[in-house]
């Protein structure tokens, strides 16, 4: 019956498994779910698993629920008939119908394949005011509401299509309050361990002090991970500064590294990159590179594009003369292959000399949430 | 829905209607209920409410750092074991003196349903949710020191709550039935207000909500003041005795704002016309 819900969900991207789904079911056999709206809400707790989802939700809440399924004249005349009519009969007692939901939807649609007028009181056919279990405003107890509200709330499908969850998705650049989920992310890079006692130590330390107990007890493990984050400032990354500052205030707070660095740079690595870009504080870029070893995560945010020869030549920018900026990067990389690009510009951007040049050096993702999960995976397992 | 114990909802806690359906879909499922929310939106007095409305005793078990899921289920004191055994104080050959259980291993105990609480899931380590799979599964865990087998005699309505620091793991959201409480609108946080300051002022409360949602506002704050900061400071503002007038100036904004950045943050976007 609800299958076709099932496959807007998955094609909406909401991966729901057979197991959720036949929860789901069971939950709407067991009459959790009397109406529309409780439909709506018993779905997404059973369905979702992150507010993250919520609005991929609505969308397929929608698409599968807004009557699409029906004929196109058969939808505009029920919407009518809904619309139209006022509940009227109010002294009619109610049915008390007690038949399984599962059934009462599918008896709705084929009634309403029969079904050819509008029709308001009564006490079979789909309307308002009656006590067929189908419709709006009725009292048919255990029935269906279509549309309409209830108690003052707005119909599911209205509220639903309200999207009011838009803001939450994970799909988006990252904003404000992505900020912290972009925290947790980075976060799982590290390797976390417990204070433990060590056994063997213990009995050997114990047997060494003649019986005598002695409890040796094993370091915390640490995690190992050294996070060095190199931005690129000013220019076209304007735009995304305040987004670039919130994720590196981010990482330097959440003190979950081995250690955590900074570095900044204008359009491209160079000879010399700024630890202090406001003061205008810099070191040589050797001396960083001399510095990282295999168990440092590179971090590099910019959005890759500038003019070819600001990349490719050797004297791209002003200063520098060493090396072009595409050769430095190639050191980073031979020096730390677990290391990543996030591109604050859309994918669809990337189209583009120097953003494709550097994205063959270092895997790039998006800035977004789903981009930046996908980076930390890679930057588990670079290889 | 007869046959079911339906939760109504308690007095002094405003649930959403959603919420109300939601945690009656986890208790007639039997799976756990995970509710996720800003900090400061009711996530755990949720579980207070539930388990006073239920008339069930509540176990809270708070998760920390370091917290090990085998903490919930019980603990085997090997250390005092040791110490016991050298020192001779106590009987030392009945282990079951040195094993204790913890909430989760009292709840399947316990003669009658209880509510168990896991507060905050998402501070312990990334693996704790998924060694607690089998045991919300089955409600069952072995002492493995004893050989002994825990089963549930009722199966415990389990409540966790999370502040979505850490992702938590797939298979783990697939058994729970899942809440996200979104932030009050005005309506709701006007009731839940009322709950807490019921002799307050309309005109005083009508100030301060302005005031509060337009402070939520701003743009850039690293810690929006949430509800319960919002009734701290009402209780400020009404021992103070001032008048729905001063609001306008933001007295005692160190309640509300408690970072030193968002201060200046605000101060200065106030500064400006």
């Amino acid at each position: 019956m609800f299958t076709d819900f099932l496959y807007q969900l998955r094609s909406q991207g909401v991966l729901v498994g057979t197991g959720e789904w036949l929860g789901f079911l069971e939950a709407v056999r067991r009459g959790l779910a009397t109406d529309v709206s409780g439909l709506y809400v018993l779905g997404r707790a059973l369905l979702c698993r992150s507010e993250t989802q919520f609005d991929a939700y609505d969308l397929a809440f929608a698409a599968s629920f807004r009557g699409a399924e029906l004929p196109e004249d058969l939808r505009a005349k029920l919407a009518d008939w809904l619309d139209q009519a006022k509940a009227q009969n109010e002294t009619t007692p109610p049915l008390n119908e007690t038949r399984p939901p599962e059934e009462l939807w599918k008896e709705f649609l084929e009634r309403l394949k029969e079904q050819t007028e509008r029709h308001d009181g009564g006490n079979r056919w789909v309307g308002t005011g009656g006590t067929s279990p189908y419709g709006n405003s009725g009292r048919g107890d255990g029935g269906l509401r279509i549309g309409g509200s209830s108690g003052g709330r707005g119909g599911a499908v209205q509220v639903a299509m309200d999207r009011r969850w838009a803001s939450y998705r994970a799909d988006r650049t990252l904003e404000v309050r992505d900020l912290e989920l972009a925290l947790r992310a980075i976060r799982s890079l590290k390797r976390e361990g417990l204070v433990e006692l060590d056994l063997p130590e213990t009995i050997d330390a114990t047997s060494k002090n003649g019986g005598d107990i002695e409890i040796v007890e094993r370091p915390a493990r640490k995690n190992q991970v050294h996070v060095v984050l190199l931005m690129d400032a000013g220019g076209s990354m304007s735009p995304h500064a305040e987004k670039v500052e919130r994720l590196f205030s981010a990482a330097s707070r959440a003190k979950t590294f081995k250690s955590f660095t900074a570095y900044s740079f204008h359009n491209c690595v160079y000879d010399k990159l700024y630890t202090d870009i406001e003061a205008g504080e810099r070191i040589q870029t050797s001396k960083v590179l001399d510095q990282l070893t295999p168990k440092h995560r590179l971090v590099f945010v910019g959005d890759a594009s500038m003019a070819p020869y600001e990349l490719f030549s050797s004297y791209g920018w002003p200063g520098n003369e060493s090396m072009p900026g595409i050769e430095w990067l190639r050191r980073f990389h031979e020096r730390c292959p677990a290391s990543v690009w996030l591109n604050p510009d859309p994918q669809r951007w990337w189209e583009h000399p120097t953003v494709s040049a550097i994205g063959r050096i270092f895997p790039m993702f998006e800035l977004t949430l789903d981009g930046l999960r996908a980076s930390v995976k890679k930057l588990r397992a670079p290889r | 829905m007869s046959g079911f114990e339906r939760f109504a909802g308690p007095r002094d806690y405003i649930a959403d209607d959603d919420l109300l359906s939601v945690a009656n879909a986890a208790i007639v499922l039997g799976r756990p209920l995970l509710v996720k929310g800003e900090p400061g939106t009711g996530k755990t007095r949720l579980a207070e409410a539930v388990a006073e409305a239920l008339g069930a005793k509540l176990l809270s078990w708070h998760i920390k750092s370091t917290t090990k899921a085998v903490d919930g289920l019980y603990h085997y004191d090997v250390v005092q074991r040791l110490n016991d055994s050298r020192f001779g104080d106590r009987d030392v050959s009945d282990i079951r003196r040195y094993i204790r259980l913890g909430p989760l291993g009292q709840a399947f105990q316990a003669d009658e349903r209880v509510v168990v609480l896991i507060d905050e899931v998402d501070k312990a380590d990334i693996e704790f949710p998924n060694d607690l799979l089998r045991e919300l599964d089955e409600m069952a865990f072995h002492i493995n020191e004893l050989d002994e087998t825990i089963t549930a005699k009722h199966r415990p309505m389990v409540i966790i709550t999370s502040n979505a620091e850490k992702e938590l793991p797939d298979a783990f959201l697939r058994r729970c039935v899942f809440h996200f409480i979104s932030f009050p609108d005005r309506a709701r946080m006007e009731k839940i207000v009322r709950v807490h300051h019921p002799a307050l002022d309309q005109q005083m409360l009508e100030a301060a909500l302005d005031r509060f949602y337009a402070i939520r506002k701003t743009q850039g704050l690293r810690k929006p003041p949430s509800t319960s900061e919002l009734i701290d400071w009402l209780t400020v503002l009404v021992g103070a005795g001032l008048s729905p007038e001063r609001l306008k100036q933001d007295p005692f904004l160190g309640v509300l704002l408690k970072q030193e950045q968002d201060h200046l943050l605000f101060s200065q976007k106030r500064g400006r016309p």
